[in-house]
Formats: structure tokens, C-alpha cells, sequence
């Protein structure tokens, strides 16, 4: 393979990777305040992109995509106000089987206000058929916003999170939620908090996938998916380490399509997926408090 | 004979069902058998399902992965055709020893293939060997690391099936013979078979809820149970919780296997759809909505949602049914729908032990 | 133990309910109507294909009972909705043979849905009108099985009669892993030697895959002079896209599942170019007028198009065929015997829909040949036929 193929190949990958890390993050943000995985994260994504592209046909782009948002973000702590602040037992177990029937209903709900169809917001700058060249490789435009949009939201974060008091609150209650609430911490505000930033990001996302990915009503679940394993084997709760796992994960399965069969590339992620979790579940960046992790 | 006590719903369930078909049949409406039938092969995975969730605590979303291998290692095997290679060795010695046997396809071909019963065993060997395998490692895990790794699995076995040629890839594999119990015992899909198609599946499904019971007041129950309550307790008392929830997980793969092998051979057919996530998912909201360590809540729920579903009653609202069902009795019922206190059952069955 | 006391009464209850019921449900009396069954993914992976075929059924039934129906029988559409699952469509033939008596079915939208219910449908003497593609549908040949879409043969041979035309000589094949993509992808696969043509690299992606740019670069490796898309996802926007986007520019054949101007819509003006074989219905407007197909086209299309507020696709012609088939073979028959139906319909000659203009045989149940097919493209957004 010659230089331009290979920049090529990890443009391939690296637009998955960075779809894959956005996912990942919104999970990562819900963990960190309340220690459950929201299966129904993939699904905030279509909604958003599915709200923006309803609204551009009243109003321009911009204004689109930021009315899809801050809708999603209301979506996403109703849904925690409404769903999962009533469990009385609140089990692991019960809070995944819960998070996994949302994702069903949201996701028949789009299917029956949108139908089935397949749409796509437009490119943010130039066409379809718009190209970018960089170091040979030809790319669409709308991938450097996908990688831009990433990189501002991890960037944007990770100061949130450590520097703020709203974002050190929410690790708190991660951390420990009776001491954060002796602090005087509205831990569960907090929750409702964590819910609504990871809609508002997971829409943000997915309004700039759309046009390279185009929406329709049943992505939300291979995203989750995906998004998933890229924050396991990142680390969970562990948003930059997302960030790298996702490329790696993208570059992974662009070099493995580029020289084995196509079908093999989704059964990599899955093997990586298992592998990391039989043998190292705190993830490649995470603490090895492999106690932590395993049963007895 | 107080253990005599916990069977009698057996009984009842028993009775029900011969009643039932009774009624069917005098009535002329044993089409409805039809449905009753795939959902009691649905159910046996949820029972399976249900003795790993509830009583072993261990969260599976790949469950599905353990029917499809059942089902689809008997499709190949019985319509592989192995005319072509009829000359090896080891073809001859399976068709001298009578696992490969001839006969015609539904459109009169000769074809060479094992018959249905090697291939079961086949299969269930071949389930227990992958779930002890999977289970290993992946029982060690906690909580969503143990949920992802099944999710795992579950995507692995759709990803080969969807793929491979030898499985059909997406249209999957038809034209699968009957199983031939024995003479004049059938588990085949035709009209004319329906009522035998109808009992053998009740009997299978008796003899598990039999054995699953049998399990959840044996010793090895007790043990699981108490991992349940508290699993630092259980371990410091010396229980092996590894052995018991391998053993639990092991078991619960074989009853989604046979499943699987049945309903394959009673429909004909076998294709991915079998080995989706959201098959997965459907099995685990009827276990939670049976209430998660309530054997008999499993089995009606399995059999109801499934019939219901299977008939199309649901229509375009299928999935959105299983997911508002699933929530609502996550939210306000979650002992399940038959509401049975599992905690007032086993402290009474402990306090009873205890004296006697 | 009061669980078992229960549970008992719970059983007994349910028992005595079901009973209540089954008896409750009296048989309709028998008026004269004409049963056909319908199963469609109408939701689920294959709703693109099923809810067109699914609305077009509905619309077809009332039309034909508003104008007195069929011999004077209404038809009566009993449709159901399998989501695209084999095991579902499975019970629900299982449901319409058995308990309504259907005189015939038409669907699934799938190959695989089809595959499973063939043996069903055949034991139970009822006809089959299959939407799905796949050739294994009729063959072999069960006598009350049909098909009803285009070969995918034929799209093959057509492809490469304007490959040859253009001097191509060497081709990447990518398709999608369900049903549809692989038999397409081993259509163009044992013509390839007969049309001189190489197939340098033949892949099947995930049919929820969501960039294409990874496979298209490995296609863009074997310097190939054209690329062949077979699916009927919607990724075959995407394929438009990432060509141009990676700079492989190179014309791009579709198949048959391209039919749909949502896809050129989603596909942007990459999509301008395709060249793609396809019903008419696309085109039915810029037909001459005494082209055969040209009446029954149009009105399809503006009757649609008028009642569901959105394009025609030739998903939904299927149903039209279809449907159209089976009260062409009862007003032959001039009776609903399932056996007269059924040979009528296979000696039915010249009936001229969506598709295509039909004729069957005892050898073929497909009814349809090359010239079914007729070469497309894309200009300025727009569905027009493709010229040399």
C-alpha cells in the first residue's frame, strides 16, 4: 500500500473512531455520576438528528441543530425523571434492564412519529460531492467537523469535570453518593444533570453524522453498541481514554478490512470487546483495580 | 412428603394442558396449538434464562447465542449434503453405524445427511462445551461487565451465522427434516402432527421446570440463593459461588439449546433473526416481567407474550409492547406480575429446614 | 405451600379463560369474499421494502371492491405484519392457511421470510406471490409458489451489456451481507466470464453499515473502472457519497433496489451518473404513449402519490403485481378453486404490470424476462433512461 492509501485507510478509521468516542462519551458521563451504563445512550444521537432535521425545513441549519439539542437535553432528563428516579431497588441489574427498554421505546417511538425512512441533515460546508485532500487521501469536509466537533466536546469536558463545581459535584456522587449528599450535594439533581448533558452531547453528535452516516430510526442500537466497547476499553468513566480507544478501535478495523475480508471487521470489535473484558475489564487506560471489577 | 408440595403446580400445569387441548380439538381451533407450541420452545430459554438471572443473579444478554447454536447445528447437519462425499471413510462409518442415513429432500433429490437424533446430541454437546467455555472467564464479571461480555457472545454467533455460507448466511437454512422421537413420535410442523407436536412440547417443558425446580431446593439452590442475598457471606461460608453459577449458566445454555433444536426441527427453518440483540433483549424482559426468580412467572410470561406476538396481536407495536410491559413492571412491580414474595418463600423454606 | 395453591388457581383461571374465548369466537358466517392473505415487513430492518408493499396492497384491494371486485366476490386482505422476521412470517402463514383459509398469499418482502414459509404455503395448497428477489424462490419449482419481481440475473446480463458498450473492463463488486446483496453479488459473479469483464474485488459490507469509505478505498486499490453496488439499504446512498468523496471516480452500477428517489435525495449529486437497471415505473412519465406498460404505470403512480404523499417506489408495485396476478387467474379460472386458480395462473400470459408484461409457465413461475428491465440513470437529481 502506498502513502495515500494508508492516510486513506486511517481516515476510514478514524471517522468511525471519533462516532465511536462520542458515543462512548455520553455513557462515560452518566457512569461517572450514577455508576450504571445507559443502554438507551445511541438512541439520544438519532433523536437529535432526527429532531434538527425537522426543524431545518422551518430554519436554517444552525438554529436546527441547536433547537435539537437543548429538546434532547429536556428528553433526556425527563426520561430520568420519569423512569429511573422511581425504582425502588435500584439493582444493577434492574437499572440495565430498565435503560434497555427505554432504548426499545425510543426507538419504536421514532419509528412511528418518523417512519422508517432514511434522512441525513445536509453537509455543514460544501456538498456530497465535496473533497478534501490531505497528504494524498481524499476526504469529505464534514469528517474534519466530525473529528473537530469531538475534539471541542472532550476538551470542553474534561475542565467541566475538574475544574467546575457542577462537574466535581457529579463525580462525587460516582464516588460516593452519601458522602456527596452529607456535602450538601442535590445528588439527585446531579443524575438528573448527568442525563441531560449526555443528550445534549449524543445529539450533538449525531446532528454531525448525519450527513456522513445518514439517520433512520433503528441506528441508535449497533451505535450503543459500538460506543460501548469503545468506552470499556478505554476505561469506563474515563472520557479521553475513550477518545484514544475510539480511534484505535477505527484504525483497527480499517486495517484489518484493509487486508482480510470485509465481514471479519465487525467480528473484530466484538473479539476485542470480549478479550478486554476477560482480561483486563478496568480497560486499557483504567486503574488495574481488578478487584474492584471481578465477582468472587 | 413435604417435597411432594412444590409439584403440584407441575400437576396443575399438566392438567391444564391436557384440558386445553381437549377444548381445541372439540371446538376445531387447534391452530391456535400452533403458537402454543413455538412459545413453549421460546419458553424453555426463558426458564433457562430465569434460573441464571434470578436465582444465579448473573445477567445474560446473549442468551439467544445458546438457542441459535442448538438450532443451527442440527439444520446443518440434517441438510448438509454429504452425497458427495460418501466415500470417505468417515461418512461410511457413520452411515454403517446409522447417524447418516439417505433420504429425499421435499423435492425428491437423494440426499446424505445425519439423521435428527445424532444431531441433537451433537448439538447439546456442542452447547456445553461453548457455555463452559464462555462461562470461564466471562462468570467472574460483574454487573455490566458480565452484561457486555453476553452481549458479546450473543453478537459473535449472530455475526458468524450471518455470514458463513455453510449456515445459510442471511436467509438461513430451510427444508429441515421432522425429528423422529421414536416410531410415531414426531416433532414436526404439519397439520397433521399438531396435536403430538403440541404434547411433546408441554412434556419438554415440564420435565425442565421439573428439573429447574428440583435445582432451586436442592443444595446446590440453596447455595445459589444465598449468593443472591449476599455473596461475601455465601463465599466466606465456604460456598463455591464460581462452581454453582458456572454450573447454573451451563444448564441454562443446555435448556435454550434444546429450545432451539426443537423448534428448529418444528418449524423447518432456522435464520439470524433468532440471534438478534433484540431476541436477546425479548428473552430477558420476560424473565424480568415473570418476576426474575420466579420459575412459574417466567413460564407464563414466555408462553403469553410470545403467543401473543407470534399471532400478530401486537401488529406494528410489537417491540414497543416488550419495552412498555418491561418498564412498567421495572417501575412498579418488580417482584413481576404474578407478585409472589420469593423472600417470604425462601425464608419460610430456610426456617423450616432449620427445624425439621 | 400457598404458591402452589395459587399457582394452581392462576392455571385454572387462565385455562377456563382461553376456553371461554375459543368457544366465544364464532366462525363469521361465510360471505361470499375472496380471502387473500398478506404478510409484509411493514416494520422492522426490511420496512423500506414492506411499507410501500404493504400500502399499495391496501389501496389495490379497495379499488378493486369499489369496482364490484373480482367476479363479483370482494376481496378481502387480511394483512399481517411480520416485521421481517422468518419465524414470525412462519406462524403467521401458518395462522392464514390454517384458521382464515386464505385462497392465496402474497409477500413476504424477503428472501429468507420466503425461503421459510415456501414448504408452509406448498403443503398447504395455497398460492404463494413472493415479493422477494431471490431465484431459489422458483427454483426449484413448487407448483403454488410464485414470484413476482425482476431476475436478478437479468439485472446481471443488463449490467454488463452496457459495461461492455463502455469498454469496462475490470470491476469492484461490494454488496450488502443480507439476502438481496449476496445472491446479487453471485449473479455478477458467474456472468463475469461470459461478459469478458474482471471482477478484481467482490465484498459484502454490514447492511447497517454507516461509511463506506473503508471498503471503497480497498476497491479504489485494485484500480478498477467501474463499481457495482447491490443492495437494497440504505447505505447505497452512502456508496455514491464516499466515491466521490475519496476520489474513485468511476461510474457506479446499482441494482434494481436503487429504485427510489429518496435515495438519489439522500445521495446528493454524487448520485448523479448511476447507471442502473429498473421497472419502469421511474420513468413512466417520459414513456411513449402507446408503450404497453405506460397506462398501468401512470396510474399507479398518480394513485399513490395522491393518497400517501410520497414517490412511487417499485417496492410497491410488487404488491400491485401481485395482487394484480392473482384476479387476473380467478377471472380465468372463473372460480376461487384453489387448483383452477392455481393453473390458471400459471398459463396467465400478457398481464401487463409494474414490473413488467408477465407470462408463466409450468417451468416458469417468474413470469418475467430481460426485457422487464430497462436501463436507468440519474440526471440533475432526476430518473431518466439511460443512452449509450
Amino acid at each position: 500500500m502506498n502513502l495515500p492509501q494508508v492516510v486513506q485507510y486511517c481516515f476510514a478509521g478514524v471517522t468511525v473512531g471519533s462516532i465511536y468516542a462520542i458515543v462512548a462519551i455520553g455513557f462515560n458521563i452518566i457512569y461517572n455520576t450514577t455508576g450504571i451504563i445507559n443502554f438507551a445512550q445511541g438512541e439520544f444521537l438519532i433523536v437529535g438528528a432526527m429532531l434538527a432535521i425537522s426543524f431545518n425545513h422551518f430554519v436554517p441549519l444552525p438554529v436546527a441543530i441547536a433547537g435539537a439539542v437543548v429538546i434532547t437535553m429536556l428528553l433526556g432528563g425527563l426520561i430520568e425523571l420519569i423512569f429511573l428516579r422511581q425504582v425502588r431497588n435500584p439493582s444493577v441489574l434492574r437499572l440495565i434492564v430498565i435503560t434497555i427498554g427505554i432504548s426499545i421505546l425510543m426507538r419504536e417511538a421514532m419509528l412511528h412519529i418518523w417512519d422508517e425512512k432514511v434522512r441525513s441533515l445536509p453537509y455543514f460546508t460544501g456538498t456530497s460531492v465535496s473533497t478534501v485532500t490531505i497528504l494524498g487521501a481524499h476526504i469529505s469536509p464534514q469528517v474534519l467537523w466530525v473529528l473537530g466537533v469531538s475534539a471541542v466536546i472532550v476538551m470542553g469536558l474534561t475542565p467541566f469535570f475538574r475544574f467546575t463545581l457542577t462537574g466535581r459535584a457529579m463525580r462525587a456522587c460516582a464516588d460516593d453518593k452519601m458522602a456527596a449528599r452529607l456535602c450538601g450535594i442535590n445528588d439527585r439533581w446531579m443524575v438528573t444533570l448527568s442525563f441531560m448533558l449526555s443528550a445534549g452531547i449524543g445529539a450533538l453528535a449525531g446532528c454531525v453524522i448525519s450527513p456522513v452516516t445518514q439517520t433512520q430510526y433503528d441506528m441508535g442500537a449497533p451505535l450503543a453498541i459500538k460506543g460501548f466497547t469503545v468506552a470499556i476499553l478505554g476505561g469506563l468513566g474515563n472520557s479521553m481514554a475513550a477518545v484514544a480507544a475510539g480511534l484505535m478501535l477505527g484504525l483497527v478495523e480499517a486495517f484489518v478490512m484493509s487486508q482480510y475480508d470485509v465481514a471479519y471487521k465487525e467480528a473484530v470489535s466484538i473479539v476485542i470487546l470480549l478479550l478486554i473484558l476477560v482480561l483486563r475489564p478496568s480497560g486499557l487506560f483504567g486503574k488495574s483495580d481488578i478487584a474492584a471489577m471481578r465477582a468472587l | 412428603m413435604t417435597h411432594f408440595r412444590r409439584y403440584i403446580p407441575v400437576i396443575a400445569v399438566a392438567l391444564g394442558v391436557i384440558i386445553l387441548q381437549v377444548v381445541l380439538s372439540a371446538t376445531h381451533s387447534t391452530y391456535y396449538m400452533t403458537q402454543i407450541t413455538m412459545s413453549a420452545y421460546y419458553a424453555l430459554v426463558v426458564i433457562g434464562l430465569c434460573l441464571l438471572m434470578g436465582y444465579a443473579g448473573q445477567i445474560s444478554l446473549g442468551h439467544a447465542g445458546f438457542f441459535a447454536i442448538g438450532g443451527y447445528t442440527v439444520a446443518v447437519l440434517t441438510t448438509f449434503n454429504l452425497m458427495a462425499y460418501r466415500d470417505m471413510p468417515l461418512v461410511s462409518l457413520c452411515r454403517s453405524l446409522g447417524l447418516v442415513v439417505q433420504r429425499q429432500d421435499i423435492y425428491g433429490a437423494d440426499i446424505l445427511a445425519f439423521s435428527p437424533w445424532p444431531a441433537f446430541v451433537v448439538a447439546i454437546l456442542l452447547t456445553v462445551i461453548i457455555a463452559f467455555l464462555i462461562g470461564l472467564p466471562v462468570i467472574r464479571l460483574k454487573g455490566h461487565y458480565m452484561a457486555m461480555a453476553s452481549l458479546g457472545f450473543g453478537l459473535i454467533i449472530y455475526r458468524i451465522v450471518l455470514g458463513g455460507r455453510i449456515f445459510g448466511q442471511a436467509d438461513g437454512i430451510s427444508n429441515i427434516p421432522p425429528f423422529k422421537i421414536i416410531d410415531g413420535l414426531e416433532v414436526n410442523g404439519r397439520a397433521a402432527f399438531r396435536v403430538e407436536s403440541y404434547y411433546i412440547a408441554w412434556f419438554v417443558v415440564l420435565a425442565a421446570m421439573t428439573l429447574a425446580i428440583n435445582l432451586v431446593h436442592s443444595r446446590v439452590g440453596r447455595a445459589l440463593r444465598s449468593i443472591h442475598e449476599n455473596e461475601e457471606a455465601a463465599h466466606s461460608l465456604g460456598v463455591n459461588t464460581y462452581r454453582y453459577k458456572l454450573l447454573v449458566f451451563v444448564l441454562s445454555a443446555i435448556f435454550a439449546a434444546v429450545g432451539g433444536v426443537l423448534l428448529t426441527h418444528y418449524n423447518g427453518s432456522i435464520g439470524p433473526s433468532e440471534v438478534t440483540v433484540t431476541k436477546s433483549v425479548r428473552y430477558l424482559v420476560i424473565v424480568a416481567v415473570g418476576g426474575m426468580a420466579n420459575l412459574w412467572g417466567a413460564l407464563f410470561m414466555g408462553v403469553l407474550l410470545n403467543f401473543l406476538s407470534l399471532r400478530g396481536v401486537f401488529g406494528s407495536y410489537d417491540d414497543a409492547v416488550f419495552a412498555i410491559i418491561l418498564i412498567a413492571i421495572m417501575l412498579f412491580s418488580p417482584q413481576g406480575l404474578l407478585r409472589l414474595p420469593k423472600f417470604r418463600t425462601v425464608t419460610s423454606l430456610l426456617s423450616r429446614r432449620a427445624n425439621g | 405451600m400457598d404458591m402452589a395453591k395459587r399457582i394452581t388457581k392462576i392455571v385454572a383461571i387462565l385455562v377456563l379463560a382461553f376456553t371461554i374465548y375459543v368457544s366465544s369466537v364464532v366462525k363469521a358466517a361465510d360471505a361470499p369474499t375472496i380471502k387473500v392473505g398478506a404478510i409484509f415487513a411493514v416494520t422492522g430492518g426490511a420496512a423500506n421494502l414492506g411499507g410501500p408493499e404493504a400500502k399499495t396492497a391496501e389501496m389495490l384491494v379497495e379499488k378493486i371492491n369499489n369496482e364490484g371486485g373480482v367476479n363479483g366476490k370482494k376481496i378481502e386482505l387480511i394483512l399481517k405484519d411480520s416485521g421481517g422476521k422468518p419465524e414470525n412470517a412462519v406462524s403467521l402463514a401458518k395462522q392464514l392457511i390454517d384458521e382464515d383459509n386464505v385462497l392465496a398469499i402474497i409477500g413476504p418482502s424477503t428472501s429468507g421470510e420466503t425461503m421459510q414459509i415456501k414448504n408452509i404455503c406448498q403443503e398447504g395448497k395455497t398460492i404463494l406471490l413472493s415479493c422477494a428477489a431471490a431465484e431459489v424462490i422458483v427454483n426449484p419449482i413448487a407448483s403454488y409458489v410464485f414470484k413476482v419481481t425482476q431476475s436478478d440475473s437479468d439485472a446481471a446480463r443488463r449490467i454488463y451489456q452496457v459495461m461492455k458498450a463502455k469498454g469496462i473492463k475490470r470491476i469492484g463488486v461490494i454488496t450488502s451481507n443480507d439476502g438481496y446483496g449476496v445472491a446479487g453479488g453471485k449473479q455478477m459473479a458467474s456472468f463475469a466470464e461470459l461478459a469478458s469483464v474482471t471482477i478484481a474485488i467482490s465484498e459484502a459490507y454490514d447492511k447497517q453499515e454507516t461509511d463506506l469509505t473503508g471498503i471503497l478505498t480497498k476497491v479504489k486499490g485494485q484500480d478498477v473502472n467501474a463499481v457495482v453496488n447491490w443492495s437494497t439499504v440504505p447505505a447505497q446512498s452512502l456508496v455514491a457519497k464516499n466515491m466521490k468523496q475519496i476520489g474513485l471516480d468511476v461510474p457506479l452500477f446499482q441494482s434494481s433496489g436503487f429504485g427510489n428517489i429518496k435515495y438519489v435525495e439522500a445521495g446528493g449529486e454524487a448520485t448523479n451518473g448511476t447507471i442502473f437497471p429498473c421497472g419502469r415505473l421511474l420513468i413512466a412519465d417520459i414513456l411513449p404513449d402507446n408503450h404497453p406498460q405506460k397506462k398501468v404505470l401512470m396510474e399507479y403512480k398518480k394513485d399513490y402519490e395522491s393518497r400517501f404523499k410520497e414517490d412511487a417506489s417499485t417496492f410497491g408495485g410488487h404488491a400491485y403485481d401481485s395482487l394484480l396476478i392473482l384476479t387476473e387467474a380467478i377471472k380465468k379460472a372463473g372460480s376461487t378453486d384453489r387448483e383452477k386458480v392455481r393453473d390458471a395462473m400459471e398459463n396467465l400470459k400478457g398481464v401487463v404490470g409494474i414490473a413488467g408484461v408477465f407470462n408463466f409457465s409450468s417451468k416458469d413461475h417468474n413470469g418475467l424476462d430481460i426485457n422487464a428491465y430497462e436501463m436507468l440513470t440519474v440526471k440533475d437529481g432526476k430518473f431518466v433512461i439511460y443512452k449509450n
